[in-house]
């Protein structure tokens, strides 16, 4: 990240590559949402304009739609920038990582908060290229050290692991109730 | 004075003292770490408050609100990387200061003129109660809804150079409030889902839009481990400089109430504005930006004065001005306290309570400062990839924790990509945030106001909605006079800076 030059960089928002893409996938978006809106919401009978249950969705996609086209002419308006296909393609690579989070959602409830942080920590962080001991000691205790004050102490509610049913009754309920 | 002290009794336990403690060196850390900052933290914490009484969760919040930016100080001095988005003025006299072998000072000014800023906002939140008391029950369904529509309106123009695309956005979050069913049961916006018969909740998006994104974002990127060297010197003793820059500091601490207290303005204008009349009224203009305490001070002062200021519309109107205190306002409402007029004529001594939570936190921060600055320049040299671990598997608990739903999860996932593309194209999250919740206030304060409206202009026949109506007007045609005059200045293409910034990762 570069620092800035002047003082007008601190408080001004410039352009970026790739704006012309994002702002044409709002836009048509945002027009979709426009053709759906009759179909989508109710207009009841003896009601004010601002009390109608349809004001608000249809306002917010107007405003929606005249702010996109808006944004899409100015962009269109610009000069293109270098760099949208990289740009784009960086926007691809992070989508790996939300697949990694909704694994991670998906295998709580099957081994459990303890295991599944654990392994998740560790297996990322091998992933992220840390491969030293240190980094993979580390990511193990800081996905117990998470369990401990949510789980165990803060007691929020995660459910119990489905293998948990498969631990003697006293040590299941333990790790039902702490990890 | 009564109220003030039955304000103090409610802080007198255990629990509150701990969280207090807990979120205040905990929102120091936090704001230390480059990449992580106040809303990330907030946002994962949240659903963790939700079962904690509301004077335990929002010290903790408050705490870590308060005290990030003195964190975010720390590296945008040593290291030219700041904290937070708000430091990121810090580093452009920080910085030099460091460079020019006066780190410590620098640090030293920087604490003291934060401490200065934060204590002053605090003190003129003090004064203000009983005045905002008396004002508040003055302020009926159409002065709500004309407050909010300035709070959207703000925030749109706020962001000047990506004015349409905050506009876009704003009305994005304008339609998340709305989808799901309405109070008469009417399905909106829900194509026949049941996933979004319930609509968006409000933690989930934020969770998505700031901690999620932030991980995509560090797991993304190249991997860095900034080094910053450690500090020699007390820094108690330097702070005493600070009396020679008190009038700076406290001209920053007014700017920063000022504009803190206007919603959908903030630390960024308030620091403009600070650091401007800093320079124009300094006997050396030409030392800004190459290592400047006065510039320095101004800087820090007006940040920290921003979020006492910032919960005047929040606790008085219950209308959040900024996404920090949007995500405050769910632990309000999850625990069934209404910000708004009721809570100042009714529960006065929860407010004191509050403000007094907020000086108490300044204090701790900056006995925790003085003591442990070296050991910071520790903590921030986490790599950023494994902090991008890091918070994911915090972000997990967050949205989880909330109704243990999987379609949670995807959709603050998918939320969380969003946020990336937006930051990654410099454009704003935060009016999204603040669409879905002044959307909903609007949505019910117009309904409700219209019921006595026959004719457009009884809208505006009370003095305070007249105010507030010319106030929009104002300000749309003063965005359009400063439009003129910077297209008359504009910059060629080629000197146009298109890389990413620190403040705009936000």
């Amino acid at each position: 990240m570069k620092s800035v030059k002047t003082l007008q960089d601190l408080f001004k928002r410039y352009r970026r590559p790739g704006d012309l893409y994002f702002g044409v996938s709002f836009l048509i978006f945002s027009i979709v949402l426009l053709f759906s809106l009759p179909g989508q919401n109710t207009w009841a009978s003896n009601t004010r304009l601002f009390a109608q249950p349809a004001f608000w969705p249809y306002a917010a996609v107007i405003a929606m739609v005249l702010f996109g086209v808006l944004h899409v002419i100015s962009a269109l308006c610009s000069p293109a920038l270098d760099g949208r296909w990289k740009e784009m393609l960086f926007w691809l690579k992070s989508v790996e990582y939300a697949g990694w989070f909704m694994a991670y959602v998906v295998t709580v409830p099957q081994l459990g908060y303890l295991p599944s942080t654990v392994l998740f920590a560790v297996v990322l962080t091998y992933r992220l290229g840390y491969r030293g001991a240190k980094f993979l000691v580390s990511a193990a205790v800081f996905g117990c050290i998470v369990v401990l004050i949510f789980k165990t102490f803060l007691q929020v509610k995660v459910p119990g692991g489905a293998v948990y049913e498969l631990l003697p009754t006293a040590l299941r309920s333990f790790m039902l109730t702490y990890f | 004075m009564d109220t003030v002290f039955a304000g103090a009794e409610l802080l007198m336990r255990w629990d509150v003292l701990a969280a207090l403690l807990i979120g205040s060196i905990g929102g120091v850390i936090i704001g230390a770490i480059p990449g992580v900052g106040a809303a990330v933290a907030i946002a994962i914490l949240l659903p963790a408050t939700f079962s904690l009484d509301p004077i335990v969760g929002l010290t903790m919040l408050l705490g870590i609100y308060g005290s990030s930016m003195y964190g975010g100080a720390l590296p945008a001095i040593l290291i030219n990387t700041p904290g937070t988005a708000v430091n990121a003025l810090t580093t452009y006299d920080g910085y030099p200061m460091t460079q020019k072998g006066q780190a410590q000072r620098a640090l030293a000014l920087a604490y003291s003129g934060s401490f200065w800023g934060g204590v002053f906002g605090i003190l003129c939140l003090i004064v203000l109660s009983p005045l905002l008391a008396l004002i508040a029950p003055h302020f009926g369904s159409r002065e709500i809804f004309l407050a909010a529509l300035l709070g959207v309106v703000l925030v749109v123009l706020a962001h000047r150079g990506q004015v349409f695309a905050a506009g876009m956005l704003a009305a994005f979050g304008l339609l998340l409030n709305t989808v799901g069913l309405d109070v008469k049961y009417n399905q909106r916006m829900t194509f026949e889902q049941t996933w979004l018969t319930s609509g968006f909740d409000l933690i989930v998006v934020v969770l998505g839009l700031f901690a999620l994104s932030q991980a995509f974002l560090l797991l993304t990127q190249e991997d860095t481990a900034p080094k910053a060297l450690p500090v020699q010197g007390s820094i108690l003793g330097a702070m005493k400089e600070i009396w020679v820059y008190k009038r700076i500091a406290t001209a920053a601490g007014s700017f920063g109430v000022l504009m803190g207290m206007i919603p959908g303005v903030g630390e960024f204008t308030a620091q403009f504005l600070s650091y401007t009349y800093a320079r124009k009224s300094s006997k050396k203009p030409e030392l800004f930006g190459k290592g400047s305490p006065e510039g320095l001070v101004a800087s820090e002062a007006a940040n920290n004065a921003v979020p006492a200021a910032a919960m005047i519309p929040l606790l008085a109107l219950g209308i959040p001005g900024e996404a920090l205190t949007a995500m405050m306002l769910s632990v309000f409402y999850v625990h069934n306290v209404i910000p708004g007029p009721q809570l100042f004529q009714n529960q006065l001594d929860f407010v004191y309570a509050l403000y007094i939570a907020m000086l108490l936190l300044n204090v701790i921060v900056i006995i925790f400062l003085i003591f442990s600055t070296n050991l910071l320049t520790k903590v921030i040299q986490i790599p950023t990839r494994f902090l991008g671990m890091v918070i994911l598997i915090l972000g997990f608990v967050g949205v989880y924790s909330l109704r243990n739903s999987v379609v949670d999860c995807a959709i603050a996932s998918g939320f969380g990509v969003l946020g990336l593309v937006l930051k990654r194209l410099n454009l704003p999250v935060v009016p999204i945030v603040l669409g879905m919740v002044l959307g909903g206030i609007m949505e019910v304060k117009l309904r409700s106001a219209m019921i006595r409206v026959k004719t457009p202009l009884d809208f505006v026949e009370r003095p305070i909605a007249a105010v507030l109506a010319i106030m929009i007007v104002l300000v749309i045609l003063a965005h359009f006079r400063t439009l003129r005059k910077e297209h008359k200045l504009r910059l060629a293409e080629a000197d146009i800076d298109h890389n990413l910034h620190d403040t705009q990762q936000r």
